[in-house]
């Protein structure tokens, strides 16, 4: 392969083509089955085809946020302070917002249907709402600037805190009234009361965005190493022309 | 199909969210290699 057909490939390698690839099949498959092939529901009717994409987007997300934190804490604990778990924290953070936001809006769209509202200042999704702002404020720390190490070490401390609230999120359906219902596949006593496709879209489509997530981190965070590559060398560039004006 | 205003808005929505997160994505990427030296791209 030359140079140059290397340059074009971007931050693409064959292993995340295969799970670009296993991404694209999984989707595929929950915009066919959740639309179409899966039976609606006897109570809520077609509204539950809503759920296909509302649960894995906020799987996703919290999958993302724990990413986040252990990469940040993977990053503190470590002699080396290595940048890779900060990109890591980064990238998984960008990934988290996003399919946050999603999991707001298919829930408000969802709610209009169920709840005949919106949105309603229920613990769930109060506590979502705070968590996806809590990230939006992470990464707008990570963008203040200073070097690579000192972006690191602030959006650590916060990455750490703000984990903190993803239990906050996910047991707060239990912890007060709620108007959002409680885990239906991840309920405590086991039993779960759905139809054999519906629950297999279900399962398929949190692992197609998990799939897709290992593939937007793992691209969002050479983007990132490249910023920095481009950031380190604009530096040396400046340092070494005041060194030589300095002379003159 | 019922609700399908809703429905298909939030396929539509997460769909096309998904879309444009992996175009931008890749073209970030290719755009980014171009400017940045191979020694800084462990990956190639």
């Amino acid at each position: 392969m030359t140079t140059e057909q290397l340059k074009l490939k971007g931050v693409g390698t064959p292993a995340t083509r295969v799970y670009g690839l296993m991404a694209l099949v999984a989707l595929g498959w929950v915009l066919l089955g959740g639309l179409i092939f899966t039976p609606e529901d006897a109570v809520q009717g077609d509204a539950v085809r809503i759920m296909y994409v509302h649960v894995p987007t906020a799987w996703v997300a919290y999958l993302a946020f724990i990413v986040t934190g252990v990469a940040s804490a993977c990053w503190m604990i470590g002699k080396k302070h290595s940048l890779g778990f900060d990109r890591v924290a980064g990238a998984s953070a960008e990934v988290g917002v996003v399919f946050m936001g999603m999991t707001l809006l298919s829930g408000s769209l969802w709610g209009r249907i169920t709840w005949g509202t919106f949105w309603v200042w229920d613990p769930r999704l109060t506590t979502t709402a705070f968590m996806f702002v809590t990230y939006i404020g992470y990464l707008a720390v990570r963008g203040l600037g200073g070097t690579a190490q000192q972006r690191a070490r602030r959006s650590s401390v916060i990455a750490l805190l703000a984990v903190l609230e993803i239990p906050l999120v996910h047991f707060s359906v239990v912890m007060w009234r709620s108007l959002h219902q409680r885990a239906t596949v991840l309920s405590p006593d086991g039993d779960i009361k759905m139809d054999g496709l519906m629950l297999f879209t279900l399962l398929f489509g949190v692992f197609g965005f998990s799939v897709l997530f290992a593939w937007l981190v793992s691209h969002r965070q050479r983007i990132m190493a490249m910023q920095d590559a481009q950031q380190t060398s604009a530096l040396d560039v400046a340092v070494s022309e005041r060194l030589n004006e300095a002379r003159a | 199909m019922n609700h399908a205003a809703f429905v298909f808005t939030t396929y539509g929505v997460t769909f096309g969210v998904i879309i444009g997160l992996v175009v931008y994505t890749v073209k970030q990427g290719r755009n980014l290699s171009r400017k940045v030296a191979d020694k800084d791209k462990p990956w190639t």
